[in-house]
């Protein structure tokens, strides 16, 4: 695969996250000033997304195309990484209708977590190469 | 101290998960991936199950009960089903980040407006924008996949679908800006459903213009923003975690998304809003061309003589549950000792290594899946081209014909074959609605029939005396 598309689509994507994200970095600075208290570190969250998309990128072009299927459902069961933020929700001294919510969301999770890993898993059993067929013949 | 480990453990979890990917590399290291996955996942959720914060844990058990029961058979549908499930594990991702921005948002409304800064809204527009339209646009993509009856298959078109898409879109997007400037205002709270709503709707009016053969782009995509809207859950928590791991899911959408669009010559944009799939009004006038028909006995002889036969397969390979019919003859010809290969297309299928898998499960050899651009400059050697269910992705109209949709897409050369045999189900053109030319060429032959009878004919034809 030629490097152009994703550097393209990378640039895009930075042109797009960028005035949202001057304005919340601002937004944050002048937070930081107002109410110590509620500091978020904006700019090392940023610093961490961007860093992790490049690894992101660079890990997953490499990945072999016959597992093009594969490896969406175990990034399926990545990506329902939200569980931690459902658990904080869900598990929280709060009111219960904020914690129902939050129990939902951590339902969705562990079902994508559960059926991602499982799939994944199942699917790629099935890949062998001459020698290993008929061994463990797992239909 | 219990920060410190926290912390910790989330930089091994994703280090963890950045190794899982890195061994999906290659199929010999890709169960290493899953445990590796698996490992930080399990201590992702212990260290934040065990946080001091965390008191109530009835509710975490149910739910986690729950997700597992319905985790265990979603995970065992037949692999035909794999893009529907796929689609719907989007909409529980985007579900779950919706419901945590939503339940974080009045959670600080009302105890603690001082925590609603400008950051923390935007990003929490963001994750509820992204999490509520991926939610609800996968399940429309899952039940367009399913076929579920009262969703409509072909896409649906109608005037000025792009300027109401987008209008809603900017509408959404401008309210929600409103929000993120006056999250404590006494509008808001009334307000924030409003804005739920637009992304629920959107997510809908997205995906049904969209028809099959852009599923494979479109389920990239709903990953990336599956992937996106976790990270925006770890802007509004402040946890390093989610971005990473989101940050990866997105990033791998983005690159999947790519590489469809690559293999259909299109872009995001002309997927997205170009409602593809549209019956094409048939050229009038044109001269009327024949198939040439073909037994399967005459198709058995033929494919006994080669040395190099190329099989192609398509969706409908998937459709008729051919795959385990196409594997004895595989083994019927290799017994002969004729090389088979098997050529994939990127798009082949409705999700991104469709035919692969469904391959692999009727015990096919990977090494015997060759890829579009590494078995193009054998077609000219091959004995015989068997197209099984595969249409557009052999069109030769792609290279010249450039009035046609499919113009400029990359296509596996079957035409360049010495023998060209299509498995047809119907005499109808394919699911982009046009016209195969490969159909009617001098060297193509039609195998008329459902693909599983018919290839299952070859192999009795194969099996039986070869006297004929």
């Amino acid at each position: 695969m030629s490097r152009s598309p994703i550097i393209r689509a990378g640039c895009l994507a930075l042109a797009l996250a960028w005035a949202p994200a001057l304005w919340a970095g601002q937004a944050a600075d002048s937070t930081v000033a107002a109410h110590p208290a509620t500091d978020v570190d904006f700019w090392s969250l940023l610093f961490v997304f961007v860093l992790a998309s490049f690894i992101g990128l660079g890990v997953i072009r490499r990945v072999s195309r016959l597992l093009h299927t594969p490896l969406m459902s175990i990034t399926n069961a990545i990506s329902a990484i939200a569980v931690v933020g459902s658990i904080i929700v869900t598990g929280g001294d709060y009111p219960p209708e904020i914690r129902a919510m939050g129990g939902v969301a951590l339902f969705a999770s562990m079902t994508n977590i559960v059926s991602g890993f499982l799939i994944t898993d199942r699917m790629l059993k099935m890949f062998k190469t001459e020698e290993k067929r008929g061994e463990g013949g797992h239909a | 101290m219990t920060h410190a480990i926290q912390q910790l453990a989330y930089i091994i979890a994703t280090a963890l998960f950045i190794f899982a990917l890195h061994w999906m590399n290659t199929p010999a290291t890709a169960r290493k991936g899953v445990y590796a996955g698996v490992a930080a996942m399990t201590i992702a959720i212990l260290v934040t199950w065990v946080q001091p914060g965390v008191i109530h844990h009835g509710w975490i058990v149910v739910a986690m009960l729950a997700g597992t029961a319905v985790g265990i058979p979603l995970a065992n549908v037949p692999l035909t089903a794999v893009p529907q499930r796929t689609a719907l594990s989007h909409a529980f991702g985007g579900l779950a980040a919706g419901l945590v921005g939503t339940a974080k948002y009045y959670l600080w409304l009302s105890e603690g407006p001082e925590n609603l800064t400008t950051f923390r809204m935007v990003a929490i527009i963001l994750e509820i924008l992204l999490g509520f339209l991926t939610f609800t646009g996968s399940l429309m993509a899952a039940g367009k996949l399913q076929e579920v009856k009262w969703i409509p298959q072909r896409p649906v078109t109608y005037p000025g679908q792009n300027f109401i898409n987008l209008g809603l879109f900017l509408v959404a997007a401008g309210l929600g800006a409103a929000l993120a400037l006056h999250p404590t205002a006494p509008w808001a709270p009334m307000l924030f459903p409003v804005v739920a709503g637009m992304a629920l709707l959107f997510g809908v009016l997205l995906i049904i213009p969209i028809g099959g053969a852009d599923m494979p782009t479109v389920i990239a995509i709903l990953n990336a923003y599956a992937g996106l809207s976790a990270v925006a859950m770890g802007f509004v928590l402040d946890n390093k975690l989610l971005i990473t791991a989101g940050a990866l899911d997105g990033s791998s959408g983005l690159i999947l998304a790519i590489i469809m669009c690559k293999a259909m010559n299109r872009s995001f944009t002309n997927v997205l809003f170009g409602a593809f799939g549209q019956v094409q009004q048939l050229k009038a006038g044109g001269e009327l061309k024949v198939y040439k028909p073909e037994t399967p006995e005459g198709a058995a002889q033929v494919l006994e003589q080669s040395s190099l036969v190329v099989i192609i397969p398509g969706y409908g390979m998937a459709v008729a549950q051919a795959q385990h019919k196409v594997r004895e003859l595989y083994d019927q010809l290799k017994k002969r000792g004729i090389t088979v290969k098997f050529a994939i297309h990127p798009v082949a299928g409705r999700m991104p290594g469709h035919m692969n898998v469904l391959l692999a499960e009727a015990d096919i050899p990977y090494t015997d899946l060759v890829e579009m651009d590494a078995i193009n400059p054998d077609m000219p050697q091959c004995d015989v081209a068997l197209v099984v269910g595969a249409n557009d992705v052999v069109n030769p109209a792609a290279r010249f014909d450039k009035a046609s949709p499919i113009y400029g897409m990359p296509i596996i050369d079957a035409d360049k074959a010495r023998t060209i045999f299509a498995i047809k189900r119907s005499k109808n053109p394919g699911f982009a609605g046009i016209d195969n030319e490969l159909y009617f060429s001098d060297r193509t032959w039609m195998l008329f029939g459902d693909a599983k009878n018919v290839i299952g004919e070859l192999v009795k034809q194969l099996a039986g005396g070869s006297g004929h």
